[in-house]
Protein backbone atom coordinates (compact mmCIF):
# COMPACT_ATOMS: atom_id res chain seq x y z
CA UNK A 1 0.00 0.00 0.00
CA UNK A 2 2.11 2.85 -1.31
CA UNK A 3 1.26 6.11 -3.04
CA UNK A 4 1.28 5.95 -6.83
CA UNK A 5 0.59 9.66 -7.38
CA UNK A 6 1.78 10.93 -10.81
CA UNK A 7 2.01 7.36 -12.08
CA UNK A 8 0.45 8.65 -15.31
CA UNK A 9 3.78 10.30 -16.19
CA UNK A 10 5.72 7.10 -15.52
CA UNK A 11 3.28 5.11 -17.66
CA UNK A 12 4.64 6.86 -20.75
CA UNK A 13 8.06 5.39 -20.02
CA UNK A 14 7.28 1.97 -18.61
CA UNK A 15 9.52 -0.81 -19.82
CA UNK A 16 7.65 -3.96 -20.81
CA UNK A 17 9.20 -7.30 -21.57
CA UNK A 18 7.66 -10.49 -22.91
CA UNK A 19 8.61 -13.74 -21.18
CA UNK A 20 7.56 -17.14 -22.59
CA UNK A 21 4.12 -17.18 -20.98
CA UNK A 22 3.61 -13.71 -19.54
CA UNK A 23 4.43 -10.02 -19.84
CA UNK A 24 6.31 -8.18 -17.11
CA UNK A 25 6.79 -4.44 -16.49
CA UNK A 26 10.08 -3.03 -15.28
CA UNK A 27 11.00 0.44 -14.05
CA UNK A 28 7.41 1.33 -13.12
CA UNK A 29 6.37 3.65 -10.29
CA UNK A 30 5.61 0.82 -7.87
CA UNK A 31 8.88 -0.95 -8.69
CA UNK A 32 10.96 2.22 -8.26
CA UNK A 33 9.22 3.63 -5.18
CA UNK A 34 8.87 0.09 -3.84
CA UNK A 35 12.65 -0.30 -3.86
CA UNK A 36 12.96 2.78 -1.65
CA UNK A 37 10.31 1.34 0.69
CA UNK A 38 12.52 -1.74 1.20
CA UNK A 39 15.31 0.44 2.60
CA UNK A 40 13.09 1.93 5.34
CA UNK A 41 14.31 1.80 8.95
CA UNK A 42 17.76 1.18 7.53
CA UNK A 43 21.11 2.91 7.28
CA UNK A 44 22.67 3.72 3.90
CA UNK A 45 26.42 4.21 4.25
CA UNK A 46 28.84 6.20 2.07
CA UNK A 47 31.86 4.15 0.96
CA UNK A 48 34.77 4.77 -1.40
CA UNK A 49 36.05 1.22 -1.97
CA UNK A 50 35.32 -2.51 -1.58
CA UNK A 51 36.89 -2.80 1.88
CA UNK A 52 34.63 -0.09 3.27
CA UNK A 53 31.61 -1.61 1.48
CA UNK A 54 32.29 -4.96 3.12
CA UNK A 55 32.58 -3.33 6.54
CA UNK A 56 29.26 -1.56 5.90
CA UNK A 57 27.56 -4.80 4.87
CA UNK A 58 28.92 -6.67 7.87
CA UNK A 59 27.72 -3.89 10.18
CA UNK A 60 24.15 -4.15 8.86
CA UNK A 61 23.93 -1.36 6.26
CA UNK A 62 20.78 -1.63 4.17
CA UNK A 63 22.69 -0.30 1.12
CA UNK A 64 25.94 1.47 0.31
CA UNK A 65 26.52 4.69 -1.63
CA UNK A 66 29.74 4.67 -3.65
CA UNK A 67 31.59 7.98 -3.94
CA UNK A 68 34.94 9.06 -5.28
CA UNK A 69 35.59 11.05 -2.10
CA UNK A 70 33.66 11.28 1.15
CA UNK A 71 31.84 14.64 1.46
CA UNK A 72 34.34 15.78 4.13
CA UNK A 73 37.19 15.30 1.62
CA UNK A 74 35.23 16.92 -1.21
CA UNK A 75 34.98 19.98 1.03
CA UNK A 76 38.69 19.92 1.93
CA UNK A 77 40.07 19.31 -1.55
CA UNK A 78 37.79 21.60 -3.52
CA UNK A 79 37.80 21.41 -7.34
CA UNK A 80 35.09 19.67 -9.35
CA UNK A 81 33.54 16.61 -7.71
CA UNK A 82 32.20 14.05 -10.22
CA UNK A 83 30.66 10.58 -10.18
CA UNK A 84 32.92 7.80 -8.83
CA UNK A 85 35.10 5.51 -10.97
CA UNK A 86 32.87 2.95 -12.64
CA UNK A 87 35.45 0.24 -11.99
CA UNK A 88 35.23 0.83 -8.26
CA UNK A 89 31.42 0.82 -8.36
CA UNK A 90 31.42 -2.46 -10.31
CA UNK A 91 33.99 -3.93 -7.96
CA UNK A 92 31.72 -3.09 -5.01
CA UNK A 93 28.70 -4.61 -6.82
CA UNK A 94 30.65 -7.86 -7.31
CA UNK A 95 31.57 -8.20 -3.65
CA UNK A 96 28.50 -7.42 -1.57
CA UNK A 97 24.91 -8.68 -1.63
CA UNK A 98 23.11 -5.49 -0.50
CA UNK A 99 22.06 -2.71 -2.93
CA UNK A 100 24.72 -0.41 -4.34
CA UNK A 101 23.90 3.24 -5.03
CA UNK A 102 26.06 5.93 -6.62
CA UNK A 103 25.95 9.69 -6.97
CA UNK A 104 25.81 11.77 -10.12
CA UNK A 105 25.98 15.56 -10.52
CA UNK A 106 22.78 17.59 -10.45
CA UNK A 107 21.43 17.86 -14.00
CA UNK A 108 24.10 15.55 -15.46
CA UNK A 109 21.82 13.19 -17.38
CA UNK A 110 24.74 11.34 -18.91
CA UNK A 111 26.52 10.52 -15.68
CA UNK A 112 23.17 9.07 -14.63
CA UNK A 113 22.84 7.13 -17.90
CA UNK A 114 26.18 5.40 -17.38
CA UNK A 115 25.30 4.55 -13.79
CA UNK A 116 22.06 3.05 -15.09
CA UNK A 117 24.00 1.17 -17.78
CA UNK A 118 26.30 -0.55 -15.28
CA UNK A 119 23.28 -1.41 -13.13
CA UNK A 120 23.53 0.51 -9.86
CA UNK A 121 20.40 0.00 -7.78
CA UNK A 122 19.66 3.68 -7.15
CA UNK A 123 21.12 6.98 -8.35
CA UNK A 124 21.58 9.92 -5.99
CA UNK A 125 21.42 13.19 -7.94
CA UNK A 126 23.49 14.89 -5.32
CA UNK A 127 24.47 18.36 -4.23
CA UNK A 128 27.66 16.86 -2.76
CA UNK A 129 29.03 16.75 -6.31
CA UNK A 130 29.51 19.90 -8.39
CA UNK A 131 26.24 20.75 -10.18
CA UNK A 132 26.40 20.28 -13.96
CA UNK A 133 23.24 22.19 -14.87
CA UNK A 134 22.35 25.35 -12.99
CA UNK A 135 18.79 25.45 -14.35
CA UNK A 136 17.52 21.90 -14.43
CA UNK A 137 17.65 18.64 -12.58
CA UNK A 138 17.53 15.33 -14.44
CA UNK A 139 14.16 14.25 -15.87
CA UNK A 140 14.07 11.00 -13.92
CA UNK A 141 10.90 9.35 -15.24
CA UNK A 142 12.57 7.97 -18.35
CA UNK A 143 15.14 6.01 -16.34
CA UNK A 144 14.60 2.43 -15.30
CA UNK A 145 16.81 3.02 -12.26
CA UNK A 146 15.15 4.83 -9.33
CA UNK A 147 16.55 8.15 -8.07
CA UNK A 148 16.93 9.78 -4.68
CA UNK A 149 17.21 13.57 -4.39
CA UNK A 150 18.06 15.92 -1.55
CA UNK A 151 15.60 18.56 -0.35
CA UNK A 152 15.62 21.25 2.34
CA UNK A 153 11.89 21.77 2.49
CA UNK A 154 8.55 20.58 1.16
CA UNK A 155 8.58 22.68 -2.02
CA UNK A 156 11.97 21.37 -3.07
CA UNK A 157 10.96 17.78 -2.27
CA UNK A 158 7.79 18.03 -4.39
CA UNK A 159 9.68 19.58 -7.30
CA UNK A 160 12.05 16.61 -7.27
CA UNK A 161 9.19 14.10 -7.04
CA UNK A 162 7.50 15.85 -9.98
CA UNK A 163 10.70 15.19 -11.97
CA UNK A 164 10.50 11.52 -11.05
CA UNK A 165 12.46 11.08 -7.80
CA UNK A 166 11.43 7.82 -6.09
CA UNK A 167 12.89 8.85 -2.75
CA UNK A 168 13.80 12.07 -0.92
CA UNK A 169 16.42 12.79 1.73
CA UNK A 170 17.09 15.93 3.67
CA UNK A 171 20.14 17.76 2.40
CA UNK A 172 21.50 18.71 5.79
CA UNK A 173 25.05 19.96 5.33
CA UNK A 174 27.15 17.04 4.10
CA UNK A 175 30.67 16.42 5.31
CA UNK A 176 30.39 18.56 8.42
CA UNK A 177 29.63 15.99 11.10
CA UNK A 178 27.07 18.54 12.24
CA UNK A 179 23.47 17.34 12.39
CA UNK A 180 21.93 20.78 12.91
CA UNK A 181 20.99 21.40 9.26
CA UNK A 182 19.43 17.95 8.81
CA UNK A 183 17.31 18.64 11.88
CA UNK A 184 16.34 22.05 10.53
CA UNK A 185 15.33 20.59 7.15
CA UNK A 186 13.33 17.76 8.71
CA UNK A 187 11.48 20.21 10.95
CA UNK A 188 10.74 22.54 8.01
CA UNK A 189 9.36 19.55 6.12
CA UNK A 190 7.24 18.34 9.04
CA UNK A 191 5.83 21.79 9.75
CA UNK A 192 4.90 22.34 6.13
CA UNK A 193 3.25 18.90 5.91
CA UNK A 194 1.14 19.63 9.03
CA UNK A 195 0.11 22.93 7.47
CA UNK A 196 -0.90 21.27 4.18
CA UNK A 197 -2.82 18.58 6.03
CA UNK A 198 -4.76 21.20 7.97
CA UNK A 199 -5.67 23.08 4.77
CA UNK A 200 -6.66 19.85 3.04
CA UNK A 201 -8.87 18.81 5.92
CA UNK A 202 -10.51 22.23 6.06
CA UNK A 203 -11.63 21.66 2.47
CA UNK A 204 -10.33 25.07 1.35
CA UNK A 205 -8.90 23.99 -2.02
CA UNK A 206 -8.30 27.57 -3.12
CA UNK A 207 -5.92 28.00 -0.20
CA UNK A 208 -4.19 24.77 -1.21
CA UNK A 209 -3.69 26.18 -4.72
CA UNK A 210 -2.28 29.39 -3.25
CA UNK A 211 0.11 27.37 -1.10
CA UNK A 212 1.20 25.22 -4.08
CA UNK A 213 2.07 28.43 -5.96
CA UNK A 214 4.00 29.73 -2.99
CA UNK A 215 6.02 26.50 -2.73
CA UNK A 216 6.43 26.33 -6.54
CA UNK A 217 5.05 22.81 -6.22
CA UNK A 218 2.75 20.59 -8.26
CA UNK A 219 -0.83 20.92 -7.00
CA UNK A 220 -1.69 17.22 -7.34
CA UNK A 221 1.34 16.28 -5.27
CA UNK A 222 0.46 18.82 -2.61
CA UNK A 223 -3.08 17.49 -2.45
CA UNK A 224 -1.69 13.97 -1.97
CA UNK A 225 0.52 15.23 0.89
CA UNK A 226 -2.58 16.70 2.53
CA UNK A 227 -4.52 13.48 2.07
CA UNK A 228 -1.87 11.07 3.42
CA UNK A 229 -0.15 13.46 5.85
CA UNK A 230 3.38 12.70 4.68
CA UNK A 231 5.55 12.79 1.57
CA UNK A 232 4.24 10.35 -1.05
CA UNK A 233 7.71 8.76 -1.28
CA UNK A 234 10.17 7.49 1.32
CA UNK A 235 11.98 10.31 3.14
CA UNK A 236 15.40 9.72 4.71
CA UNK A 237 17.57 11.99 6.83
CA UNK A 238 21.04 12.88 5.57
CA UNK A 239 23.81 15.41 5.97
CA UNK A 240 25.94 15.61 9.11
CA UNK A 241 24.84 12.46 10.97
CA UNK A 242 27.85 11.18 12.95
CA UNK A 243 26.68 9.27 16.04
CA UNK A 244 23.96 6.77 17.09
CA UNK A 245 22.24 9.57 18.99
CA UNK A 246 22.19 11.73 15.84
CA UNK A 247 20.59 8.88 13.90
CA UNK A 248 17.99 8.17 16.61
CA UNK A 249 17.18 11.88 16.78
CA UNK A 250 16.43 11.96 13.05
CA UNK A 251 14.29 8.81 13.23
CA UNK A 252 12.28 10.30 16.06
CA UNK A 253 11.67 13.39 13.93
CA UNK A 254 9.94 11.09 11.47
CA UNK A 255 12.71 10.09 9.06
CA UNK A 256 12.11 6.75 7.34
CA UNK A 257 15.81 5.90 7.61
CA UNK A 258 19.22 7.60 7.53
CA UNK A 259 22.16 8.14 5.22
CA UNK A 260 25.52 8.37 6.94
CA UNK A 261 28.21 9.98 4.83
CA UNK A 262 31.54 10.96 6.30
CA UNK A 263 30.36 10.10 9.82
CA UNK A 264 31.45 6.45 9.65
CA UNK A 265 34.61 6.28 7.58
CA UNK A 266 35.97 9.62 8.78
CA UNK A 267 35.75 8.34 12.35
CA UNK A 268 38.43 6.20 13.95
CA UNK A 269 36.05 3.37 14.85
CA UNK A 270 34.12 2.71 11.61
CA UNK A 271 32.94 -0.90 12.15
CA UNK A 272 31.75 -0.38 15.71
CA UNK A 273 30.19 2.96 14.82
CA UNK A 274 28.39 1.53 11.80
CA UNK A 275 26.96 -1.31 13.91
CA UNK A 276 25.97 1.14 16.64
CA UNK A 277 24.14 3.44 14.21
CA UNK A 278 22.21 0.49 12.73
CA UNK A 279 21.11 -0.57 16.21
CA UNK A 280 20.14 3.00 17.13
CA UNK A 281 18.00 3.36 14.00
CA UNK A 282 16.03 0.15 14.64
CA UNK A 283 15.45 0.91 18.33
CA UNK A 284 15.34 4.71 17.98
CA UNK A 285 12.26 4.97 20.22
CA UNK A 286 13.97 3.18 23.13
CA UNK A 287 16.54 5.42 24.87
CA UNK A 288 18.04 2.48 26.78
CA UNK A 289 18.98 0.63 23.61
CA UNK A 290 20.16 3.85 21.93
CA UNK A 291 22.37 4.39 25.00
CA UNK A 292 23.68 0.86 24.54
CA UNK A 293 24.47 1.80 20.92
CA UNK A 294 26.11 5.05 21.97
CA UNK A 295 28.35 3.09 24.38
CA UNK A 296 29.67 1.10 21.43
CA UNK A 297 31.41 4.22 20.12
CA UNK A 298 34.01 6.53 21.62
CA UNK A 299 33.33 10.27 21.23
CA UNK A 300 37.08 10.87 21.00
CA UNK A 301 36.98 8.86 17.79
CA UNK A 302 34.12 10.83 16.16
CA UNK A 303 34.97 12.90 13.10
CA UNK A 304 35.85 16.52 13.83
CA UNK A 305 32.71 18.53 13.18
CA UNK A 306 32.38 21.94 11.55
CA UNK A 307 30.31 24.94 12.51
CA UNK A 308 27.83 25.66 9.71
CA UNK A 309 28.21 29.46 10.08
CA UNK A 310 31.89 29.46 9.12
CA UNK A 311 31.55 27.25 6.03
CA UNK A 312 32.79 28.65 2.73
CA UNK A 313 30.73 26.17 0.73
CA UNK A 314 27.11 25.46 1.57
CA UNK A 315 26.31 22.38 -0.51
CA UNK A 316 22.63 22.59 0.43
CA UNK A 317 22.16 25.73 -1.71
CA UNK A 318 23.02 23.78 -4.85
CA UNK A 319 19.96 23.15 -7.02
CA UNK A 320 17.67 24.44 -4.28
CA UNK A 321 15.90 27.12 -6.28
CA UNK A 322 15.07 25.24 -9.45
CA UNK B 1 -6.01 -12.76 17.71
CA UNK B 2 -2.72 -10.91 17.60
CA UNK B 3 -0.60 -10.43 14.52
CA UNK B 4 2.85 -8.89 14.86
CA UNK B 5 4.79 -7.09 12.15
CA UNK B 6 8.51 -7.50 12.80
CA UNK B 7 9.68 -3.91 13.30
CA UNK B 8 13.38 -4.23 12.58
CA UNK B 9 13.89 -3.05 9.03
CA UNK B 10 11.96 -2.84 5.77
CA UNK B 11 8.46 -1.90 4.64
CA UNK B 12 6.91 -2.35 8.09
CA UNK B 13 4.14 0.28 7.83
CA UNK B 14 2.92 -1.12 4.50
CA UNK B 15 2.38 -4.55 6.09
CA UNK B 16 0.75 -2.91 9.10
CA UNK B 17 -1.78 -1.08 6.91
CA UNK B 18 -2.45 -4.10 4.69
CA UNK B 19 -2.97 -6.40 7.69
CA UNK B 20 -5.38 -3.93 9.31
CA UNK B 21 -7.29 -3.65 6.02
CA UNK B 22 -7.44 -7.44 5.72
CA UNK B 23 -8.80 -7.79 9.28
CA UNK B 24 -11.51 -5.24 8.48
CA UNK B 25 -12.36 -7.03 5.29
CA UNK B 26 -12.69 -10.38 7.05
CA UNK B 27 -14.76 -8.62 9.68
CA UNK B 28 -13.04 -10.35 12.62
CA UNK B 29 -11.61 -9.24 15.94
CA UNK B 30 -7.89 -8.84 15.66
CA UNK B 31 -5.00 -6.70 16.78
CA UNK B 32 -1.96 -5.73 14.73
CA UNK B 33 1.24 -4.78 16.59
CA UNK B 34 4.70 -3.68 15.59
CA UNK B 35 7.12 -5.97 17.44
CA UNK B 36 10.87 -5.89 18.02
CA UNK B 37 11.33 -7.06 21.62
CA UNK B 38 11.19 -10.51 23.18
CA UNK B 39 8.15 -9.83 25.34
CA UNK B 40 6.14 -8.57 22.34
CA UNK B 41 6.80 -11.74 20.36
CA UNK B 42 5.79 -14.05 23.23
CA UNK B 43 2.11 -13.20 22.92
CA UNK B 44 1.58 -13.44 19.14
CA UNK B 45 -0.51 -15.80 17.00
CA UNK B 46 1.10 -14.69 13.77
CA UNK B 47 4.29 -12.90 12.78
CA UNK B 48 4.99 -11.14 9.48
CA UNK B 49 8.60 -10.53 8.45
CA UNK B 50 8.56 -7.65 5.96
CA UNK B 51 10.59 -7.02 2.86
CA UNK B 52 13.90 -5.23 3.29
CA UNK B 53 17.43 -6.53 3.52
CA UNK B 54 17.72 -10.04 4.93
CA UNK B 55 21.26 -9.42 6.20
CA UNK B 56 20.07 -6.50 8.33
CA UNK B 57 16.97 -8.26 9.69
CA UNK B 58 18.91 -11.47 10.46
CA UNK B 59 21.81 -9.67 12.12
CA UNK B 60 19.56 -7.75 14.52
CA UNK B 61 17.35 -10.78 15.22
CA UNK B 62 20.44 -12.68 16.30
CA UNK B 63 21.96 -9.82 18.26
CA UNK B 64 18.76 -9.23 20.27
CA UNK B 65 18.17 -12.93 20.99
CA UNK B 66 15.04 -13.01 18.81
CA UNK B 67 16.22 -15.65 16.35
CA UNK B 68 15.97 -18.57 18.79
CA UNK B 69 12.80 -17.19 20.34
CA UNK B 70 10.92 -17.01 17.02
CA UNK B 71 12.20 -20.46 16.09
CA UNK B 72 10.94 -21.91 19.38
CA UNK B 73 7.59 -20.12 19.04
CA UNK B 74 7.25 -21.44 15.49
CA UNK B 75 7.79 -25.01 16.74
CA UNK B 76 4.92 -24.41 19.19
CA UNK B 77 2.49 -23.21 16.53
CA UNK B 78 3.25 -19.55 15.76
CA UNK B 79 2.37 -18.77 12.14
CA UNK B 80 5.13 -16.94 10.27
CA UNK B 81 4.93 -15.21 6.89
CA UNK B 82 7.97 -13.73 5.19
CA UNK B 83 7.89 -11.52 2.10
CA UNK B 84 11.06 -11.35 0.01
CA UNK B 85 13.77 -10.62 2.63
CA UNK B 86 11.42 -12.26 5.16
CA UNK B 87 11.39 -15.42 3.05
CA UNK B 88 15.20 -15.42 2.97
CA UNK B 89 15.37 -15.06 6.77
CA UNK B 90 13.00 -18.07 7.12
CA UNK B 91 14.92 -20.30 4.69
CA UNK B 92 17.14 -23.28 5.54
CA UNK B 93 19.76 -22.27 3.02
CA UNK B 94 20.63 -19.22 0.92
CA UNK B 95 23.29 -18.03 -1.49
CA UNK B 96 23.71 -14.93 -3.65
CA UNK B 97 23.62 -15.11 -7.44
CA UNK B 98 26.84 -13.13 -7.85
CA UNK B 99 28.66 -13.32 -4.52
CA UNK B 100 27.83 -17.00 -3.85
CA UNK B 101 27.53 -18.56 -0.40
CA UNK B 102 27.92 -16.09 2.41
CA UNK B 103 27.02 -16.92 6.00
CA UNK B 104 24.09 -14.88 7.36
CA UNK B 105 21.87 -15.44 10.42
CA UNK B 106 18.68 -17.31 9.43
CA UNK B 107 15.65 -18.79 11.21
CA UNK B 108 16.01 -21.98 9.15
CA UNK B 109 12.34 -22.90 9.63
CA UNK B 110 11.35 -23.22 5.96
CA UNK B 111 12.74 -26.15 4.01
CA UNK B 112 13.80 -24.29 0.87
CA UNK B 113 17.01 -23.20 -0.81
CA UNK B 114 16.89 -19.59 -1.93
CA UNK B 115 19.01 -17.75 -4.45
CA UNK B 116 19.28 -14.08 -3.49
CA UNK B 117 18.98 -11.31 -6.09
CA UNK B 118 18.23 -14.07 -8.56
CA UNK B 119 16.67 -11.94 -11.32
CA UNK B 120 19.49 -9.41 -11.13
CA UNK B 121 19.81 -5.95 -9.65
CA UNK B 122 17.10 -3.28 -9.22
CA UNK B 123 16.85 -2.60 -12.99
CA UNK B 124 15.50 -6.16 -13.31
CA UNK B 125 12.81 -5.64 -10.65
CA UNK B 126 9.34 -6.01 -12.15
CA UNK B 127 5.60 -6.36 -11.68
CA UNK B 128 3.40 -9.04 -13.20
CA UNK B 129 0.06 -10.81 -12.84
CA UNK B 130 0.21 -14.20 -11.13
CA UNK B 131 -2.22 -17.05 -10.98
CA UNK B 132 -2.62 -18.14 -7.33
CA UNK B 133 -5.35 -20.81 -7.14
CA UNK B 134 -5.47 -20.63 -3.32
CA UNK B 135 -6.64 -16.99 -3.60
CA UNK B 136 -9.30 -17.62 -6.23
CA UNK B 137 -9.55 -17.10 -9.98
CA UNK B 138 -8.76 -13.40 -10.17
CA UNK B 139 -5.05 -12.90 -11.00
CA UNK B 140 -2.87 -11.45 -8.22
CA UNK B 141 -0.75 -8.48 -9.18
CA UNK B 142 2.71 -9.16 -7.77
CA UNK B 143 5.67 -6.80 -7.34
CA UNK B 144 9.15 -8.33 -7.35
CA UNK B 145 11.97 -6.13 -6.01
CA UNK B 146 15.52 -7.45 -6.25
CA UNK B 147 13.67 -10.61 -5.57
CA UNK B 148 15.07 -14.00 -4.62
CA UNK B 149 14.12 -17.23 -6.38
CA UNK B 150 13.22 -20.45 -4.60
CA UNK B 151 15.55 -23.01 -6.16
CA UNK B 152 14.71 -26.12 -4.16
CA UNK B 153 11.73 -27.07 -1.99
CA UNK B 154 11.59 -29.83 0.63
CA UNK B 155 8.95 -32.56 0.43
CA UNK B 156 6.68 -30.94 3.04
CA UNK B 157 6.56 -27.67 1.18
CA UNK B 158 3.52 -26.89 -0.94
CA UNK B 159 3.92 -24.49 -3.86
CA UNK B 160 1.06 -21.93 -4.04
CA UNK B 161 2.24 -20.06 -7.13
CA UNK B 162 4.80 -20.27 -9.89
CA UNK B 163 6.33 -17.68 -12.18
CA UNK B 164 7.94 -19.20 -15.25
CA UNK B 165 8.07 -22.62 -13.59
CA UNK B 166 9.80 -21.32 -10.46
CA UNK B 167 8.00 -21.28 -7.10
CA UNK B 168 7.24 -17.73 -5.88
CA UNK B 169 4.78 -18.50 -3.05
CA UNK B 170 5.12 -21.52 -0.76
CA UNK B 171 3.60 -22.92 2.40
CA UNK B 172 4.88 -25.46 4.89
CA UNK B 173 2.34 -25.93 7.65
CA UNK B 174 2.31 -22.67 9.63
CA UNK B 175 5.04 -21.11 7.54
CA UNK B 176 4.13 -19.00 4.53
CA UNK B 177 6.57 -17.27 2.21
CA UNK B 178 6.44 -15.15 -0.93
CA UNK B 179 9.27 -13.81 -3.08
CA UNK B 180 7.08 -10.81 -3.97
CA UNK B 181 5.42 -7.99 -1.98
CA UNK B 182 1.61 -8.15 -1.52
CA UNK B 183 1.96 -5.28 1.01
CA UNK B 184 2.86 -2.78 -1.73
CA UNK B 185 -0.47 -3.08 -3.56
CA UNK B 186 -4.06 -2.63 -2.39
CA UNK B 187 -5.03 -6.28 -2.92
CA UNK B 188 -5.27 -7.75 0.60
CA UNK B 189 -6.07 -11.34 -0.37
CA UNK B 190 -2.67 -12.68 0.69
CA UNK B 191 -2.93 -10.96 4.06
CA UNK B 192 -6.41 -12.44 4.46
CA UNK B 193 -5.00 -15.87 3.61
CA UNK B 194 -2.35 -15.51 6.34
CA UNK B 195 -4.88 -14.31 8.92
CA UNK B 196 -7.10 -17.33 8.16
CA UNK B 197 -4.05 -19.55 8.65
CA UNK B 198 -3.45 -17.93 12.07
CA UNK B 199 -7.11 -18.43 13.00
CA UNK B 200 -6.96 -22.11 12.04
CA UNK B 201 -3.84 -22.85 14.08
CA UNK B 202 -4.99 -20.88 17.12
Amino acid sequence: MISLILDEIQQKYSFRRKLPDLEITLGSTIVKRGFAHMTKHGVIMDVTNVEQAQIAEEAGAVAVMVLDKLPYDVRKQGGVARTASLKIIEDVMDHITIPVMAKCRIGHTYEARILEAIGVDMIDESEVLTPADELRHIWKWDFKTPFVNGARNLGEALRRIEEGAAMIRTKGEAGTGNVAEAIRHMRLMNNAISHVKAIYESGDMQELIRYARKLKANYKLLEEVGRIGRLPVVNFAAGGIATPADAAMMMNLGADGVFVGSGIFKSEDPLERAKAIVLAVTYHDDPEIVAEAQKMIDERKSMIGMDIKTLELRMQERGAHT
Amino acid sequence: MKIGILEIQGDIEEHYKATKAAINKLNIEGEVKLVKKQKDIEELDGLIIPGGESTVIGTILKQRGLLDLIKAKYEKGLCVWGTCAGLIVMAKKTYDRVVGEKPQPLLEILDVTVERNAYGRQNESFESDLSIPALGNRPFHAVFIRSPVIKKVGENVEVLAYLNDQPVAVQQGNALATTFHPELTYDTRFHEYFIKLCLKSK
